[in-house]
């Protein structure tokens, strides 16, 4: 199965975000999103999830257009998980992971035992049990976004799509998200996720979509299409690469 | 399910029983409550009570219709508040947010300013209710917007002025001595008036708005997400915020159309379930209605015992709810951010 998205033209009703561009991502592959502020990574990811029209183009999952596809069947293949925030209301944690599971009942039902258990796994798959009874609202940052992550498990979707799913976490909960992020891939999910850290596509992502001012500036494998000239052009400010020589690994730094 | 809810369901039971026994006995003609449960217990089996005519007549006829009054109405503008404050994510809405309770109020006194009957009155609230909120989602929808719950909630503001500017108008050319006094009295909120046959077109639009609102419970769960994930999550936001909308707006008119305005009820008392059974709707909507009926109760009470005339319950309503709101902003800010 593949989400792909063809001749799309992106934007609002009242502004062009941007145009001519062309995404795929099949099942079990991991792909980042780059680009600087305002280049159109939300609009695309809204696009790419249904929730945004696509002025011109269309947006496909499994050869199905998404347009035609309802919300309902939407959430059976896309899962979203949005920029770490806080709730109005104070849910259990749990409930907040069972609200995944809603596109698999119907309009008047609750969660049943099924669901209960598939949020349970879920969580399981985690670490965060031990999360379940605390309210959404007082778990850190970190413990938010794993158990959004929990939610777009139970969900059972064919793909994720994660908005800057690290934005507000603290070092090292980032490596733990994203690699968390990288284990979906393994389950045999299609991932999409976008960074402002090139460094975090190198490491966990197989391809990288660069998206500047609405326009594709390279799309590939992450060693090919991340390199200083690419990323220069990108960000529009010179991109410095440091190689460990025993390891072979490299980083990015802004000059 | 999580913590577990039955302390919090046990407290709001145990609210609105002592709130029953509480308006059953209490007034200007005392009654036993062994004589209450006398004569229920004598409606129930048929057979005859061993109460003074007297007794009877005022738990059948007087107190027992203002006692089922009250509870209906509290309930009601609990659960209506509790789905407002749900759909608009935002703690502080109550339920006369898209104009039902000033769509109402003009409704009223353009009745009353017409001398009509007090049904016709009624009749006009209620649709002055349902017609100033169908107008302010009309309104709402017609104008493009990225964030159509915002623009909701501003065009029921500007619309609630305008309708309140027609209220000033109709109290402006109302009859000083026959006409102001009952305009006033009805803006204010009472169940003075209250008597069997107001029972049936109060019981039923609240029974139906309520019913819609607990069949959608989990995902008005989901919807007090924001609009884009609860979409992402599966659910159709659009067609269920009409549903929502015209349950609440359905419930809050009844309400509204048989006592008048009676505000903080539907601000305060979700807070209160929502501290006693926590934030998840199928047991938020029950809890907030057992609730809203015992708290409704005891200021109704209150309100027809406290003086020898009748304090409106918009008053008592206000003096109560003030301080009650001020200490819930210092100290239940844990069930909400």
């Amino acid at each position: 199965m593949i989400l792909e998205g063809r001749g799309l033209a992106i934007g609002y009703r009242d502004r062009l975000v941007g145009r001519d561009l062309d995404v795929a991502l099949p099942e079990g592959e991991v792909l980042a999103l780059l680009g600087p502020n305002g280049g159109g990574k939300t609009t695309l990811l809204k696009t790419l999830l249904g929730i945004l029209p696509p002025r011109a183009g269309e947006v496909r999952c499994d050869g199905r257009s998404l347009a035609a596809t309802s919300i309902r069947d939407r959430a059976r293949l896309l899962a979203y998980v949005p920029q770490s925030h806080v709730a109005t209301f104070a849910f259990p944690a749990e409930t907040v992971v069972l609200m995944g599971r809603t596109a698999h009942g119907n309009l008047f039902s609750r969660p049943n035992a099924k669901d209960r258990a598939v949020a349970r796994s879920s969580m399981e798959r985690f670490g965060i049990v031990h999360l379940a009874e605390r309210p959404y609202t007082m778990i850190s940052g970190g413990e938010r976004q794993l158990v959004l992550l929990a939610r777009a498990l139970a969900q059972e979707p064919r793909f994720v799509v994660l908005d800057e799913p690290t934005a507000s976490l603290d070092f090292g909960n980032q490596g733990k998200v994203m690699r968390e992020i990288r284990a979906l891939a393994s389950l045999g999910h299609g991932v999409l996720f976008t960074t402002h850290d090139p460094n975090q596509a190198l490491r966990f992502a197989d391809r990288a979509l660069l998206l500047r001012q609405g326009a594709r500036i390279a799309e590939g494998p992450v060693q090919t299409v991340l390199t200083e000239g690419n990323l220069g052009a990108l960000y529009d400010a010179p991109i410095k690469t440091l190689t460990d020589r025993d390891s072979g690994h490299s980083a990015f730094f802004p000059a | 399910m999580t913590r577990s809810a039955l302390p919090g369901f046990a407290i709001a039971l145990l609210l609105l029983v002592a709130g029953l026994a509480f308006a059953f006995t209490l007034g200007r003609y005392p009654i036993g409550l062994g004589d209450v449960f006398d004569v229920l217990l004598a409606k129930l089996t048929g057979h005859a009570a061993h109460v003074p005519p007297a007794v009877e007549s005022v738990i059948m006829q007087v107190r027992g219709p203002r006692v089922l009054a009250a509870a209906l109405i509290g309930a009601a503008l609990a659960v209506a508040g509790t789905a407002f404050q749900g759909l608009f994510r935002n703690p502080l809405v109550s339920p006369d947010i898209l104009g039902a309770s000033s769509g109402a109020a003009l409704g009223a006194v353009i009745g009353i300013y017409f001398s009509l009957g007090v049904l016709a009155i009624q009749g006009i609230a209620f649709v002055g209710g349902l017609g100033a909120v169908a107008a302010v989602y009309l309104i709402g929808s017609a104008v493009p917007s990225r964030d159509p719950i915002l623009l909701l909630v501003l065009t029921g503001v500007v619309v609630g002025a305008l309708l309140g500017a027609g209220v000033g108008l109709v109290k402006y050319l109302a009859d000083p001595y026959n006409q102001l006094p009952a305009m006033t009295f009805w803006l204010l909120g009472s169940l003075a008036a209250t008597g069997v046959s107001d029972l049936a077109p109060l019981f039923g639009p609240v029974a139906l708005g309520t019913l819609v609102l607990i069949a959608l419970r989990w995902r008005m769960n989901v919807m007090s997400l924001t609009e884009e994930e609860a979409r992402a999550l599966g659910v159709p936001t659009g067609p269920l915020r009409v549903a929502i909308v015209a349950a609440a707006t359905l419930v809050t008119s009844a309400s509204v159309a048989t006592a008048g305005i009676i505000g903080w009820v539907g601000l305060i008392v979700p807070h209160l379930a929502r501290s006693l059974v926590g934030p998840d709707f199928s047991r938020l909507l029950p809890a907030a209605a057992i609730l809203g009926g015992g708290y409704l109760l005891f200021i109704d009470t209150i309100a027809r015992t406290a003086s020898g005339i009748e304090i409106p319950l918009g008053i008592l309503t206000a003096v109560i709810g003030t301080p009650f709101f001020i200490w819930l902003l210092a100290s239940v800010q844990r069930t909400w951010s």
